[in-house]
């Protein structure tokens, strides 16, 4: 359980955080999701009492960080995975880590098999591959089997079947009971792994959401028409109370079935407010002519897109003159 | 530990403490190359330059004025390898910390130990006593080295004469405030270039400008500038306008205390 309470953070006159509240429960996946600059990492580091908040709190098993008795064995973190001495062996790194927690020297062991890096475990960190570097930043934040999880951006730079193992893992984690905070700007990956979304842009809470709900809420069904006859199409949807409007391209581009030559222009319509179906049956009742006609469904990305724009906007509206 | 343990059954769950950060800083020191260079350059420096300049003035001896022969002092002379020496401890020091800075290591240090004085008193306290024992074998061996080569020129010291003993074992003490000097310094610049270039400009540019500099300015410099003062632990023959061996030593103890002090309010202040 990670709660946190009006968290600010202010460097100079940048807001890096602004006003964030949010409570983070065990047993799901939670997904911090924002663009890059939105403030996920800052706030990551003020849980773990890297950077104090300017105001606020936040708090992890109700205590701030600071004052846990055994940090590792309560929350384990990956921030950077690149944050460690080039010189060291991936081993002897684990071991320096258990040590200052009082874990035993097994466990190292024993975390190097889980994240597969038994082989390597003598190389010297600088000579591991970004994915095996990964690894083992993972494996640091197994260490405690601590009962809080926190990864900022774990799977940048894995390869496809890295990605599935961290999915895989961070699923089972949290299915044994564990909080888990898992942070990204893809909205792919995200929708993937998590079950709940703290959506955060330019340091502000704008979406605080089952995944499900999230996508259900905010993505649009709309149908994306090609005709030589578009003019009049458009004008029997709008009198059946459709909405329509010209195509777009980034909508052509996102419909999966729309090829390359899914055109854009004065022959291309968007219509919301009816489904593919209907829109087909009333251009065949009035004889008119369809190319293409494409259910388009928005996906978590443009949801996604379209919520964060939004904070952008907000905030360059806000900005007192 | 039985993976994977659910977060009800984490059996053997206690408090970190102290003696535990202490375990994870010495493997931090044992595990990189740079230290067993940097020791191995402390030695390697701190005797065989004090082997040479042992030799080269012992057979200048005889050339020397009557005030020269008066001042002769073969302690201080076959140990005085160890002040060049200091600055591959500087360097190690500066670096055990700093280095954690530029890699990044630092966060993940902090995230380990949350409580950061912790982590600077560990660092400090390994790194002292490893120093201390390398220090005072390299001056015992040193000072051996260069009596045996000093002896049959000029007159030499033995260990048993006034004040040679505490000269001995004060060479490696003087060594071992520096690395604590050093670990706070890299704490309190961040830079290990930074942090490295004030440790140089503490031990070796600044008292050499006061050399420059006329006598009243001159005296109170090398009086009580630390590092100055601290190497009266290390000579037998003590000139004119220096402290006393150990309110010297004290002089310099005083200084590190400072540093460490700022060092410590800053790291546990600043954001990591």
């Amino acid at each position: 359980m990670i709660e946190a309470h009006g968290l600010v953070k202010r460097y100079g006159s940048t807001m890096a955080v602004n006003d964030l509240s949010f409570s983070i429960r065990p047993g799901m996946v939670t997904g911090f999701l924002g663009p890059n600059g939105a403030g996920k990492t800052t706030t990551m580091r003020m849980i773990l009492g890297l950077d104090a908040p300017t105001q606020g709190s936040v708090t992890v098993g109700g205590r701030s960080y600071r004052d846990l008795p055994a940090p590792m064995r309560e929350v384990g973190a990956l921030l950077d995975a690149k944050a460690l001495h080039g010189g060291r062996r991936a081993r002897d790194h684990l071991l320096c880590l258990a040590r200052s927690n009082g874990i035993p020297r097994s466990r190292v062991d024993e975390v190097l098999r889980i994240v597969g890096l038994e082989d390597v475990a003598r190389r010297r960190a600088k000579g591991l591959s970004l994915g095996m570097g990964q690894r083992l930043g993972i494996a640091s934040a197994l260490l405690g089997d601590p009962a809080v999880l926190i990864f900022d951006e774990p799977v940048n730079g894995l390869d496809p079947d890295g990605i599935h193992w961290v999915r895989t893992l961070l699923r089972a984690q949290a299915a044994e009971g564990r909080t888990v905070l898992v942070s990204s700007h893809l909205m792919s990956e995200m929708a993937l792994t998590a079950d709940h979304l703290l959506v955060i842009g330019k340091g502000r809470l704008i979406a605080d959401t089952s995944v499900d709900e999230f996508t259900r809420s905010s993505s649009q069904q709309s149908v994306h028409v090609r005709s030589p006859q578009a003019a009049e199409l458009a004008a029997r949807c709008r009198e059946a109370g459709a909405t329509v409007r010209a195509g777009s391209t980034s909508r052509a581009a996102a419909a999966p079935a729309a090829g390359p030559d899914a055109g854009t222009g004065p022959d291309v319509i968007e219509i919301t407010g009816m489904d593919s179906a209907e829109v087909g049956k009333l251009a065949a009742a009035h004889g008119i002519v369809l190319f293409e006609l494409i259910p388009v469904k928005a996906s978590l990305e443009e949801a996604f897109m379209e919520l964060t724009r939004d904070s952008v906007e907000y905030q360059a509206a806000g900005v007192p003159r | 530990m039985i993976a994977p343990a659910g977060p009800d059954h984490r059996a053997d769950f206690r408090a970190a403490t102290f003696g535990d950060v202490l375990r994870s800083e010495w493997t931090k020191l044992r595990s990189v190359r740079s230290t067993f260079w940097a020791l191995t350059v402390t030695v390697v420096l701190g005797i065989g330059l004090g082997a040479a300049i042992s030799a080269a003035t012992a057979h200048s001896y005889a050339k020397l004025s009557v005030s020269g022969k008066l001042s002769w002092d073969p302690t201080g002379v076959s140990t005085s390898g160890l002040a060049i020496a200091s600055l591959a401890i500087a360097v190690l020091g500066v670096l055990c910390i700093s280095s954690e800075y530029s890699s990044g290591m630092i966060s993940t240090s902090l995230i380990a130990v949350p409580k950061r004085g912790r982590v600077l008193a560990a660092k400090s306290l390994v790194f002292a006593v490893v120093t201390f024992v390398v220090g005072e074998v390299t001056s015992f061996a040193a000072f051996f080295v260069g009596q045996a080569l000093i002896s049959g020129h000029a007159p030499h010291a033995a260990l048993g004469d006034p004040g040679v003993a505490r000269a001995v074992v004060g060479a490696g003490l003087v060594l071992t405030a520096l690395a604590v000097l050093s670990v706070a310094a890299g704490t309190l610049l961040r830079h290990p270039a930074a942090a490295i270039a004030a440790m140089i400009a503490v031990l070796f540019v600044l008292p050499g400008i006061a050399q420059a500099l006329p006598d009243s300015w001159r005296n109170p410099v090398t009086e009580f500038w630390p590092t100055q003062a601290g190497s009266q632990l290390t000579n037998v023959y003590h000139s004119a306008h220096t402290l006393q061996p150990w309110p010297g030593f004290g002089v310099m103890c005083l200084f590190v205390a400072i540093v460490y002090a700022i060092a410590w309010t800053l790291l546990d202040r600043r954001d990591a």
